[in-house]
């Protein structure tokens, strides 16, 4: 049996989660799938799970998990995993799963694979395909410990649209988790947006988002001469904005912005996953980077193998003689 | 305060990778090495909160020999000692193990707070803080942009996904893990690398019984999902056949 750990934000089951999901359907076979939601009021979230074409949808509740904490979370799925006995556990691989999911592993002495983007095998025996080296290599690993692992399945590795939903809902049952309140050390507030973004890229029809490749804040310009030829908003892979040379409001990645614009031409940026995941979803996309095997180049359309500051001002020559 | 701040060293940005005959894991001999870049930013953040609660900051490291550069690198940049965890075998080690290791080492000092980057930049499992916290039995926080210290409380800020954030009261002694771009880096003084040579690196066997998370079956350059039209010639040709090709054959223009 294969266990989906299901995550809610706002009301709402995440998209990550449909992902793993459709995952599980994918891999299981002939095994069935529960789905867990935890939570306080989860009535709604369970009926909205209910139709994932799983073969029950687990209601863990009590009132300290009305909020997300780490000890909260993995106490409470310690007790389903123990009432349902999974042979395999699925998560999205979500910040909020990196929160408390390794420290569950610990405590349960389980395997723990993270950030997977193929499932091989039997959910007894899976062997799992994830990036190692910051996507410059992909590595088959099998869990070394007995016992159920947890795997957490990178966001956008498997599409939500392909799960095969059910057309009577799944039955609900519900878990009273016990806790001891006590043991929840951390106190969460409510979350919150920084001042309202200005920038809203996910409207953009075209972005021109520059990497670690630019090298210095002054070398900026040539990424803005670029994008006002190309009537495209500016944007920019993590580091550049760790670095404040653009706000972050202009980030795109898993930190930052989700968008699709029409055309996305990233400039002299490696491809980290973390930014992949922010832009993958674009219509066209180019790449510039000096080094031919950077990631990025897997999810190009066009891709050009040299110095971004004699390429991007050569963009900008042919762009005025079209 | 006392400090820790765990650090890993992983093959520098610019390394382009090449597999040992079995394809299992790198040929370490062919790569160099350096501090992996979000524990830079633990290290600093452990170095501002010493400057500004006093304590010391002291630097643990598991893995072979050759991580005593960026324990002396981490000492350069203003950390009072360090403990290094010592064997052949922890290079490929995954983060269960290096957690267990590390937490075999720094039980005893009984740290008011332990920091570590966010993930490494190796295998990048993303585990080792969070498993370290269970093994030292001290609360944590993941991703975490904002540390503030008050009466035995910490008050951090968590970076939650697409723009948003949450405050979190934890009590100490605890663990965090540091978001890059927390704070801005400091680099080694001359004078703070003299003085790292005088500081202690204090050395520990790892414990006989590490059980790690996970075997690596394989390794491989991975396959281009996507047809990728590469553009070859010069900037101005290759940009010229871009701009021909943005507007009669993908439209984008």
């Amino acid at each position: 049996m294969i266990l989906v750990v299901s995550e809610h934000q706002r009301g709402t089951v995440t998209r990550a989660t449909w992902e793993v999901l459709a995952a599980a359907q994918a891999f299981a076979g002939n095994a069935p799938i529960r789905v867990v939601v935890l939570g306080h009021e989860n009535s709604a979230l369970a009926g909205e799970l209910s139709s994932a074409g799983v073969g029950e949808v687990l209601s863990a509740v009590h009132p300290a998990l009305a909020g997300y904490t780490a000890d909260g979370y993995v106490a409470a799925i310690q007790q389903v995993m123990t009432q349902v006995g999974p042979h395999l556990v699925l998560l999205p691989h979500s910040y909020q799963t990196r929160d408390f999911a390794p420290r569950l592993a610990a405590r349960l002495h389980v395997a723990i694979v993270t950030d997977a983007i193929a499932l091989e095998g039997t959910p007894e025996a899976p062997l799992i395909t994830r990036p190692m080296f910051q996507g410059k290599l992909v590595a088959q690993v099998r869990p070394a410990q007995s016992g159920p692992a947890l795997v957490s399945i990178q966001v956008g590795a498997f599409r939500a649209d392909s799960l095969k939903r059910a057309a009577a809902p799944a039955p609900i049952r519900t878990i009273e988790v016990v806790l001891d309140t006590a043991e929840i050390r951390q106190r969460p507030e409510a979350p919150f947006q920084e001042a309202k973004q200005a920038v809203d890229l996910s409207q953009a029809e075209r972005i021109v988002s520059v990497g670690r490749g630019i090298k210095t804040r002054e070398n900026l310009a040539v990424a803005e001469a670029l994008a006002t030829a190309l009537r495209a908003e500016i944007a920019a892979s993590r580091p550049i904005c760790d670095n404040g040379w653009l706000p972050m409001e202009r980030q795109i990645g898993s930190s930052g912005q989700t968008v699709a614009p029409k055309l996305y031409v990233a400039l002299g940026i490696s491809g980290a996953i973390q930014h992949l995941v922010g832009m993958k979803g674009s219509r066209t996309i180019v790449a510039i980077n000096k080094d031919a095997d950077a990631p990025i180049f897997e999810v190009a359309d066009y891709g050009i193998v040299g110095d971004l500051f004699e390429v991007a001002p050569a963009i900008v020559t042919a762009l005025e003689k079209a | 305060m006392k400090i820790a701040v765990c650090v890993k060293q992983v093959p520098t940005r610019e390394w382009q990778p090449r597999l040992n005959e079995a394809g299992t894991w790198i040929r370490e001999q062919d790569a160099s090495f350096e501090l992996n870049e979000p524990d830079a930013y633990a290290l600093e953040e452990g170095l501002r909160l010493r400057e500004e609660h006093g304590g010391e900051v002291v630097v643990c490291a598991a893995g072979p020999a050759r991580v005593q550069q960026v324990l002396r690198e981490a000492l350069a940049r203003g950390a009072d000692r360090a403990i290094h965890v010592e064997d052949a075998g922890l290079g490929s080690a995954d983060g269960f193990v290096i957690a267990q290791a590390l937490a075999h080492a720094m039980t005893d000092e009984r740290f008011d707070l332990v920091l570590t980057g966010l993930q490494s930049d190796d295998q990048g499992h993303g585990v080792t803080g969070v498993v370290l916290a269970e093994h030292l039995k001290v609360p944590h926080a993941t991703i975490i942009m904002k540390v503030e210290v008050q009466d035995g409380n910490l008050r951090v800020k968590r970076e939650l996904e697409g723009g948003w954030f949450q405050w979190m009261t934890l009590p100490l002694p605890a663990l965090l893990t540091i978001q890059s771009g927390i704070n801005q880096l400091r680099y080694a003084t001359l004078k703070g690398i003299m003085a790292a040579k005088k500081k202690e690196i204090r050395k520990v066997a790892p414990p006989q019984d590490l059980a790690s998370a996970l075997n690596i079956i394989s390794l491989s350059v991975p396959s281009r999902r996507k047809r990728t039209q590469m553009l070859a010639g010069s900037p101005a040709e290759a940009a010229a056949e871009l701009v021909r090709r943005l507007r009669d054959e993908a439209r984008a223009l």
